[in-house]
């Protein structure tokens, strides 16, 4: 493995067995799965920020949890820094956690609503013991508190979180995250919730904190005009498949998998003069239940081929890094 | 003449805490065939818009003042068994929230039917055979008509709605976020429906959204509306172009757009006011980055800076 690689994932999985009632499960033994992440393969280099893309119900959230073992992949591995995760005990996870991270989506679901903003900041350093007294933990979470620009941080620390805004609470989920000082953040659709002049604020902020820690970061999200802003290089995933990856000017300008094209086209762009929403393709995204057979987009795909419905693409590379998943580009 | 002219339109909700100015002195005007685009930030005061053209506010919301004329005629002065006759007939609306705006106990087709039957005196037969049609309109199979919502998809249920607006053929229709909670291709499909039913029925349609690209998209005016009051006002192009208020201009820079090259979005310092009591002059101005003494004494006036272009703003009138 290259040297500068901070996350591997290779061949991840997570199916979700179906729950069933119970006079389904006197006739039928079988057990049927959401597939919601199946089978991919991707890294994320040092310094780097990687965006996962795609409508709803395709696995990118599913994956972030994976890539922190919030949830247990059912095969596929994970490599943090060249150490497979996976196989590790609680014990030997507990140290790695504190060097990876996540921003949830929603500020007004993830912070606790009954602990105070000190508490809330204060926890990932006591859960860690990584200081020792607490005058040394206030002063960490006041400095942490300017740097997310909560200013100044005595008015913020005996506050509870009713009593921010939205986008001041999700700068406390943001201080969470980096309070550890961590070397991969995952953020999961972190400004979905917020207002549009906000929303810039939060994301300037995150990537200046990406290039001061120099972590890697994990940037998850159905909008691709801001991943376009935000990202060195794209996955984009379709039912729990990657279908296409590569630099994001790559992925916007030159896209090759027939549902990049359409996912970008369908992009409304906030300039009067450029060309209204042209053709669209139809349908929308298939049940993760039962995907269909071969390449999943076939039943969307407005240029499918014999071959589509009965053999899965492989995602290869065809050049400079950038990957594809479709039987056009062979 | 205009189809839909608003004058200095004041809406108010009366709460425990004091009265809250969601609208306060709004004027605009929709031409027949035209699409006008409200944009904001939430809380601003769109959808108190939507719900005063229809007068259908929730209780303790009351328009204040101002007048809405539709074809010249003022709806805010009418006895409620007239509004009923202007609901659904002459203006509808497509709620936000596409998942939850359709009653999962009646089959769609039902739901439509009752839409239908509510504002003209047709045979329930007939009513059933117009939603087929509505629903074939919208690019629905008719045979779904029997179903019920939760055998539709999220864009099936917001074509569903979409349908409905168009039960009684109206003139205008309000379409209050009619995007969100849709996934890009969804929302790319609804919005290219809404802009072609637009043309070939030469609705009137006023869009209100956060996201300024949709408008861009879909319209031809856009309003720009902060704090209960529209801030300026014209055609997109000169909207998207030149903007004047140094709020539309935060707003467009805070926008990303996926064919320009990478860069540092821009946003807009603060948040938005609490309309219980909010700032003195220009409400803007404890956001504004060229915020001059005048802004926190006078409220500046809407004025027009050329052709349908206005805007309300110290930097402008000064």
């Amino acid at each position: 493995m290259s040297e500068n690689v901070a996350v591997k994932v290779t061949d991840l999985k997570k199916w979700f067995p179906v729950r069933k009632g119970f006079v389904e499960t006197l006739f039928s033994r079988k057990q049927s799965f959401v597939r919601a992440v199946d089978g991919i393969n991707f890294e994320i280099r040092m310094g780097e920020v990687f965006g996962l893309a795609g409508e709803s119900g395709s696995g990118k959230t599913t994956t972030g949890r994976l890539l922190l073992k919030l949830i247990e992949p059912t095969s596929g591995d994970i490599y943090f820094k060249g150490k497979n995760i996976i196989a590790l005990p609680g014990k030997e996870l507990k140290p790695l956690r504190r060097r990876m991270q996540i921003i949830f989506q929603d500020p007004y679901e993830s912070l606790n609503p009954r602990m105070t903003i000190r508490n809330i900041l204060s926890e990932p350093l006591r859960v860690q013991g990584t200081m020792s007294s607490e005058a040394e933990i206030e002063a960490r979470v006041k400095e942490i508190l300017e740097t997310v620009e909560l200013m100044p941080p005595e008015e913020f620390i005996l506050r509870y979180p009713h009593e921010l805004s939205g986008g001041q609470r999700q700068r406390i989920g943001i201080a969470r995250g980096f309070i550890l000082n961590p070397e991969f953040i995952i953020a999961d659709e972190p400004v979905s919730m917020l207002d549009v002049s906000i929303r810039a604020g939060i994301l300037n902020l995150m990537l200046n904190l990406v290039e001061k820690f120099n972590a890697s970061f994990l940037y998850i999200t159905h909008d691709l005009a801001l991943a376009r802003h935000m990202c060195d290089r794209i996955a984009i995933m379709y039912l729990g498949k990657i279908v296409e990856m590569g630099s994001i000017e790559k992925i916007v300008y030159e896209p090759l998998h027939p549902y990049t094209k359409a996912l970008i086209d369908a992009v409304p762009v906030p300039d009067p003069t450029a060309e209204r929403i042209k053709v669209v393709i139809k349908g929308e995204i298939p049940s993760p239940v039962n995907p269909p057979s071969g390449c999943r987009f076939h039943t969307r795909c407005p240029v499918a081929m014999e071959i589509c419905p009965k053999e899965e693409p492989a995602l290869i590379d065809v050049g400079k890094g950038h990957w594809v998943a479709c039987h056009l580009h062979k | 003449m205009a189809l839909l002219d608003v004058q200095d339109l004041k809406t108010h909700y009366f709460t425990l805490r004091g009265s809250v100015k969601a609208v306060d002195g709004v004027s605009f005007q929709v031409g027949k065939g035209e699409a006008l685009g409200l944009a904001g930030e939430s809380g601003c005061g769109k959808t108190t818009i939507a719900l005063s053209l229809l007068r259908i506010l929730p209780s303790g919301g009351k328009i204040v003042g101002g007048k809405i004329l539709f074809r010249e005629e003022n709806l805010v002065k009418l006895k409620e068994k007239q509004m009923r006759k202007m609901r659904w007939k002459r203006i509808s609306i497509v709620f936000q929230g596409a998942m939850n705006a359709l009653n999962p106990l009646f089959k769609v087709g039902d739901q439509i039917v009752e839409a239908i039957r509510t504002h003209e005196k047709v045979k329930k037969k007939e009513a059933w055979k117009r939603a087929e049609k509505l629903l074939e309109t919208v690019g629905i199979e008719p045979s779904r008509a029997t179903n019920y919502p939760h055998e539709f998809s999220g864009g099936m249920r917001q074509r569903g709605l979409i349908a409905m607006a168009l039960a009684c053929n109206p003139e205008l229709i309000i379409a209050d976020e009619p995007g969100t909670a849709l996934d890009v291709i969804v929302q790319a499909q609804v919005l290219k429906l809404m802009s072609e039913l637009k043309d070939k029925m030469n609705l009137a349609m006023i869009m209100i959204t956060h996201d300024l690209s949709i408008i861009s998209e879909t319209c031809e005016k856009a309003a720009i509306m902060y704090a209960g009051k529209i801030v300026e006002q014209g055609e997109i192009a000169t909207i998207f172009k030149e903007p004047l208020h140094p709020y539309t201009q935060g707003l467009i820079g805070a926008f990303p757009n996926i064919k320009a090259a990478k860069r540092r979005m821009t946003s807009i310092p603060g948040f938005p006011p609490d309309l219980l009591e909010p700032p003195t002059g220009c409400r803007f101005h404890p956001r504004c980055s060229h915020v001059m003494d005048i802004c926190k004494k006078e409220e500046p006036k809407s004025i027009i800076v050329s052709g349908n272009h206005y805007v309300a703003c110290h930097l402008i009138t000064a």
